[in-house]
């Protein structure tokens, strides 16, 4: 059968059974270890550190930024990055990692040669490339939605550390988070405003005692990694600011603003803040989601 | 005896003549209609003659011929009425045929001989005055309408017994009034001073009005996306009195002018809910009748939660909004209406309107892209602006502040249609809305500085090429808003900043 299954498979996904020495021993401590994994691309580096960058797929602005800064500095540091492929935070954790040049894998619920969701194909194939594809289930295989779950076990298994950036009281995120507690995973939670639904799964988890992950660096110094000094060349752009733009810059954050809001408390006329706004998103220093509503750019 | 008087139809939005020939001779009585007359027309033959008996002229017993001419256009509907009448008395002899020569005749008779109100009068008299004719005879209730055409006698009367002395007594006398051109100030009408905040969708809703841009709005459910909207026509300069008729053509043939206005001369403001047909949009019907985006020429077509049309409504508007013209084909002929107003749409972020405040949305990504996805691409690229309609802060609502009225806006959206006006002279433009292809580079030139701004805009944003003209656009309208000969920098990034959508606007 397994001859049936290795001349069925695609050029460039191989089949690593349980008994093979590539198999990732990491997997091999889970009770319901899979019977094989198929692998497009690269396995992971048994010799490097792997952090697990997990989240909702609709996340805030807030979550996607804090997931791509993580991912990008973690893996500048030699770490490499695993998560799910989906959108939303996995999506820039995968961006994050590849804009440092870094390591990065994605285990799918589905098989490994279907690209999930459709709209990442472009992350899929630099994934290739840079890291690898993972998955248990035969290719061609859809992923349905009873497959998430057990495929959020690998994910958990494959990593020395998770990072949770944004999650819903009950989501899929904790799931993994429930794993990695299991499995013996240092566990880290992106810390959220109060009020916001998307960072209560989050705090839940930092009150029942997850690590805070204030920010890349200390997470490297808490896998034992001294982190690499990077340029803070953002601080200095600030000084060549017009003042207009130095004031509207400073009344944005990480939580999108609309221009309302901009306006208001810049006490600046529409059209200048709109110039001021727009200037600065020419600098790459401001970005914007859906219309007309502006956060800043963590560099 | 035989009698020819001219009356009148309309088709699309011009009048054309109707020549009513009738024919008195021996024979079996009766009353023959022939000329492609539909059941509403032949009916006259027997409102005609109980009007007659009622007015106290008796028939003889003879074979009446009317003929309805040109013969092969079909004609509708209960105008002819009156025509019909004049032309079998003078058959019958009442008056000579050269007491009614360059006359024109409208209106639908009762059983009792009274006349009755038609539409689309106003084109009809516009007719009857480049056919030369001295006086029109019309219907009372339509006269101030027909009075609009300078230089022709508009004669309303009442009642069929007032028209045979009329004509009997040589007297076509009217009371000279001035037609009653209401200010458009004497109607409540609202203004922009009511909204508080809003500042980015106020000067998008200036910039739109400045350049007769279509505007889309997105927001969440509340935020006002409806009020900016109703207030957009107040800031729009007045009509000139060839708009004014334009207009009134329109709601004339529709049936639609308010009773006893004469000339409508505040802009038009449409907003059909979304339940809209095609033909209730575009126009349509057996004979074709102006849509919705006819009868808002000049003025503001709204189509608020565009999300919800069907889609093929959204489609149909398409290559009016392009040509600025509806054609409607059917098989007597194709009518074209005028299409020229500014379209402003709204519509919610997603499905629960929230996006991307992610406290209040509980949207899926697949919900958001089949919500969006209901709207097509090709409509989307017929909007020049984009703007987010926030949700307003409570201080704000209740500030003190109050922002600028819809008097002082349109005194700058004026100075910018003359900018425009003056720039356009002697092409076949009007408005910044209106150039195409070649002449863009002409009118929409930038400098060196400013050209190297918009290339780095188009690395940085992503921008489709598609979006470089709309953009120059926007920019060329915010630049006339200033009254500035040139397009500067910070015109070109407010247009960048109001710029449309494209697909991976939501994306996650």
């Amino acid at each position: 059968m397994q001859n049936q299954i290795h001349k069925e498979l695609p050029k460039d996904i191989r089949y690593i059974d349980r008994e093979s020495i590539d198999f990732p021993s990491k997997l091999l401590e889970l009770p319901d270890c899979p019977k094989g994994i198929y692998v497009g691309g690269a396995l992971p580096d048994p010799s490097r550190k792997m952090v697990a960058i997990v989240g909702a797929r609709m996340c805030t602005a807030y979550g996607r930024a804090t997931a791509h800064h993580f991912a990008r500095v973690l893996a500048a540091n030699d770490v490499q990055i695993i998560s799910g492929l989906a959108l939303g935070i996995d999506g820039a954790a995968h961006e994050g990692a590849l804009a440092a040049g870094g390591k990065t894998f994605a285990v799918l619920a589905g098989g490994v040669d279907i690209c999930y969701p459709r709209s990442h194909i472009g992350i899929y194939e630099q994934m290739k490339a840079c890291g690898g594809i993972i998955s248990e289930e035969v290719c061609g295989c859809p992923p349905l939605a009873r497959l998430f779950p057990k495929r959020n076990r690998i994910i958990s298994a494959l990593a020395d550390v998770v990072l949770v950036v944004e999650a819903k009281k009950k989501s899929g995120s904790l799931i993994t988070a429930d794993f990695a507690a299991e499995q013996g995973r240092d566990l880290f939670a992106v810390p959220g405003r109060l009020e916001d639904v998307l960072s209560e799964g989050c705090n839940d988890l930092i009150f029942q005692g997850a690590g805070i992950a204030i920010s890349p660096e200390r997470m490297l110094e808490s896998i034992g990694k001294t982190p690499k000094k990077s340029d803070n060349s953002m601080n200095d752009v600030q000084n060549v600011l017009a003042r207009e733009e130095n004031l509207v810059y400073s009344c944005l954050s990480l939580h999108p603003q609309s221009l309302e809001n901009l306006c208001r408390e810049t006490k600046l006329s529409i059209s200048t803040v709109t110039e001021a706004v727009m200037r600065l998103q020419l600098r790459g220093m401001v970005q914007e989601i859906g219309r007309n509503r502006y956060f800043l750019k963590k560099n | 005896m035989f009698s020819s008087i001219m009356s009148a139809d309309v088709r699309g939005i011009v009048g054309v003549p109707i020549m009513v020939e009738t024919d008195v001779s021996d024979g079996l009585p009766g009353i023959t209609m022939v000329g492609y007359l539909t059941s509403a027309v032949k009916e006259a033959s027997d409102r005609v003659r109980t009007a007659l008996k009622n007015t106290g002229i008796s028939m003889p017993p003879k074979k009446i011929t009317i003929n309805l001419s040109p013969a092969d256009t079909k004609k509708e509907g209960t105008g002819f009425d009156l025509a019909i009448a004049v032309s079998m008395m003078c058959s019958l002899g009442m008056f000579p045929k050269e007491s009614i020569q360059q006359m024109m005749f409208l209106g639908e008779l009762g059983l009792d001989g009274s006349i009755k109100c038609i539409r689309g009068v106003l084109p009809m008299a516009e007719l009857a005055k480049k056919q030369g004719c001295r006086v029109l005879i019309l219907p009372k209730d339509n006269e101030v309408e027909g009075r609009v055409v300078e230089g022709l006698t508009c004669v309303g009367v009442k009642t069929l017994k007032e028209v045979l002395e009329r004509i009997l007594s040589e007297n076509f006398e009217i009371k000279e009034h001035q037609v009653g051109m209401k200010r458009a100030e004497d109607k409540e009408l609202p203004d922009f001073s009511q909204i508080r905040g809003q500042e980015g969708l106020k000067q998008a809703a200036k910039l739109a009005a400045a350049g007769m841009l279509n505007l889309l709005m997105i927001g969440p459910p509340g935020s006002g996306k409806t009020m900016i909207a109703r207030r957009i026509p107040t800031i729009l300069p007045p009509m000139s009195r060839e708009e004014s008729l334009e207009v009134t053509k329109i709601y004339s043939i529709c049936g639609l002018l308010p009773p006893g206005e004469a000339l409508i001369n505040t802009r038009p403001f449409r907003a059909p809910h979304h339940t809209i047909s095609v033909s209730a949009m575009i126009g349509g019907g057996k004979r074709p009748m102006p849509g919705e985006i006819s009868l808002s020429s000049y003025g503001c077509l709204f189509l608020d939660e565009i999300t919800e049309l069907p889609r093929n409504v959204l489609e149909s508007l398409r290559q009016p909004l392009e040509d600025q013209q509806v054609q409607i084909s059917r098989v007597g002929g194709t009518d074209v209406f005028p299409a020229n107003a500014m379209l402003i749409a709204a519509m919610n972020p997603c499905k629960c309107g929230y996006y991307p405040d992610m406290n209040q949305c509980h949207c899926t990504s697949t919900d958001i892209y089949r919500y969006l996805n209901k709207i097509s691409m090709p409509f989307i690229d017929r909007m020049d602006l984009c703007v987010e309609a926030p949700r307003v802060a409570f201080d704000e609502l209740t500030g003190e502040a109050e922002g600028e009225n819809s008097a002082q806006i349109r005194e700058v959206v004026l100075c910018a249609h003359q900018m425009q006006e003056e720039r356009y002279r002697g092409t076949k433009y009007r408005f910044n809305r209106d150039v195409k292809g070649a002449d863009i580079e002409q009118f929409f030139f930038v400098g060196k500085k400013e050209k190297h701004l918009l290339e780095e805009a188009f690395e940085r944003l992503n921008l489709t090429a598609r979006s470089y003209h709309k953009i120059l656009k926007v920019a060329r309208t915010a630049a006339d808003l200033e009254e500035s000969k040139e397009i500067q920098e910070r015109h070109i990034l407010q247009a960048i900043c109001y710029r449309n959508v494209d697909r991976k606007f939501w994306a996650v």
